[in-house]
């Protein structure tokens, strides 16, 4: 029989030695949630940008798919990046089944609509403000739309804060791609999900209670960030 | 209205063409007719004042001249031929509310050169020209939002000069301004119609007329009311619209 405090300080044991098993996974974790936040973003920022700065037919169905794709269920992201990546799929010949890297991909499409959809709102926003001032000067589509993503940078950095937010929590999709395979694609949110059917509620507690103090960190930095601009006036 | 065609320019300016000109302008928007057939010319090196009652569609006709937007019915001429690209890269315009870039003030200034082509030193050189001219070069680094309505009013001229325009709209630059603000808004504007710069300006300020204003374009629901001379104009107004709005009276339009 075990009590809720010997478990409680044995997972904080755990963090406080930083474990190597405990840090492995972690490391793991924020290597493919950055990775994919990172392509994320390259992809997700100027999709936004575009359909929230430019006038395009199209651009409301643009709108609505981007949208829906928000709500993404990660169990069928899961399954239909499974089913690309596994030997019979189209894309088995690069062997990247049970890899981060299958990790990454499925994360990237999870969260690329996030980002492009919450970058869209920003634009838009922002655009209708500055639109007579970047016709009035002249100032070309290229030139617009950086302009805008320059300027709405606080809101930006929120909206991939954001994503990153979705991705680190993320358990079905990376389950299904990455398979939970001990030393190779084991994160967090997939090793709290077997440790505790496994009885180890040690490790499933510790890798939770990093968890939680990362999207305290994530949403303290967010809150800080707006502030900032506030008090500097750039928001 | 065809026939009211404006005769606003003085002797000196009276054989030079005009640098914008309107025919048959007219603009719907909600099913209503907001800009009813103006023909006009705005003549190089004059300080045109556009006026009228609210409503009249002031700055609705500022955002024609400029393109910004598309006449329902008309056709704009820069220097006798259709309104085009380049023609637009010869203008500038000063919005009501200045709208500032959510960047430094410095900054402000370097995008508006840089859209236009002119980077390095060239670009560095004017854009701290540009500062001094409008007396912000102690906040250069500043962002531009926390600026006082007339400091922002100040860079936004200077935002608008630095592309060094031949044709500048200003849709009521000083209408929340104090007066010293205002005077230094006034010198901006003057300093640039001294270098070439020619002005169209909306104002509802009689006293700010007399003291910049060389024509005079008043408009009312719409229409070309009168054009002149700002100066003959308030010396003898020809029509009924303009004469009550100088004596303050609400003008009622005759039944059709």
């Amino acid at each position: 029989m075990f009590s809720l405090t010997d478990i409680l300080s044995e997972a904080l044991g755990l963090i406080l030695t930083w474990d190597r098993d405990l840090s492995e996974i972690v490391m793991l974790s924020l290597r493919v949630t950055l990775t994919a936040v990172v392509i994320s973003c390259l992809i997700g920022l100027p999709l936004g940008a575009m359909v929230g700065a430019f006038r395009f037919t199209g651009r409301g169905t643009v709108t609505v798919v981007l949208n829906a794709l928000m709500g993404l269920p990660p169990v069928v992201v899961g399954l239909v990046v499974y089913l690309m990546l596994s030997a019979s799929g189209p894309l088995g010949v690069l062997q990247l089944l049970y890899t981060p890297s299958a990790m990454i991909i499925a994360q990237t499409i999870l969260v690329t609509p996030i980002i492009a959809a919450l970058t869209k709102q920003v634009v838009e926003d922002l655009h209708d403000e500055y639109r007579e001032q970047f016709a009035s000067l002249g100032v070309g589509a290229f030139a617009r739309m950086t302009a805008l993503l320059w300027d709405a940078r606080y809101s930006v950095l929120t909206v991939a804060l954001a994503g990153f937010g979705r991705a680190v929590a993320e358990v079905g999709a990376v389950l299904i791609v990455g398979g939970n395979i001990n030393h190779v694609t084991r994160v967090m949110t997939t090793t709290i999900a077997l440790e505790t059917s496994k009885g180890n509620l040690e490790l499933a507690l510790a890798l939770g209670l990093l968890l939680l103090s990362i999207a305290v960190i994530v949403n303290a930095l967010v809150m800080a960030l707006r502030a900032s601009a506030v008090r500097a006036a750039y928001a | 209205m065809r026939d009211m065609t404006l005769d606003m320019h003085t002797a000196d300016s009276a054989t030079a063409p005009a640098l914008l000109a309107c025919q048959g302008l007219s603009f719907d928007a909600g099913g209503k007719r907001l800009i009813d057939d103006l023909t006009l010319e705005i003549h190089p090196g004059r300080r045109t004042l556009v006026m009228g009652p609210n409503g009249a569609g002031k700055s609705m006709l500022l955002r024609l001249l400029h393109g910004l937007i598309a006449p329902t019915t008309g056709e704009l001429l820069w220097q006798g031929r259709p309104l085009d690209r380049g023609a637009r890269a010869a203008q500038a315009m000063v919005f009501q509310r200045p709208v500032m870039l959510r960047r430094s003030v410095l900054a402000n200034l370097r995008f508006a050169l840089t859209v236009r082509g002119i980077t390095g030193a060239a670009r560095a050189a004017k854009a701290a020209e540009a500062l001094d001219m409008a007396r912000l070069t102690d906040m250069a680094r500043r962002p531009a939002r926390v600026l006082s309505g007339g400091e922002q009013q100040r860079l936004a001229l200077a935002r608008a000069l630095v592309g060094q325009p031949r044709l500048l709209f200003l849709d009521e630059p000083t209408s929340s301004l104090d007066p010293a603000s205002t005077r230094a808004i006034e010198d901006l504007i003057n300093a640039a119609c001294q270098r070439g710069v020619s002005i169209v300006m909306v104002t509802h300020d009689l006293g700010q007329a007399r003291r910049i204003g060389d024509d005079l374009i008043f408009l009312q629901d719409g229409k070309l009311a009168e054009t002149g001379t700002l100066k003959n104009v308030l010396a003898a107004p020809k029509s009924a619209a303009t004469r009550a709005w100088l004596e303050g009276r609400l003008y009622t339009a005759p039944a059709p």
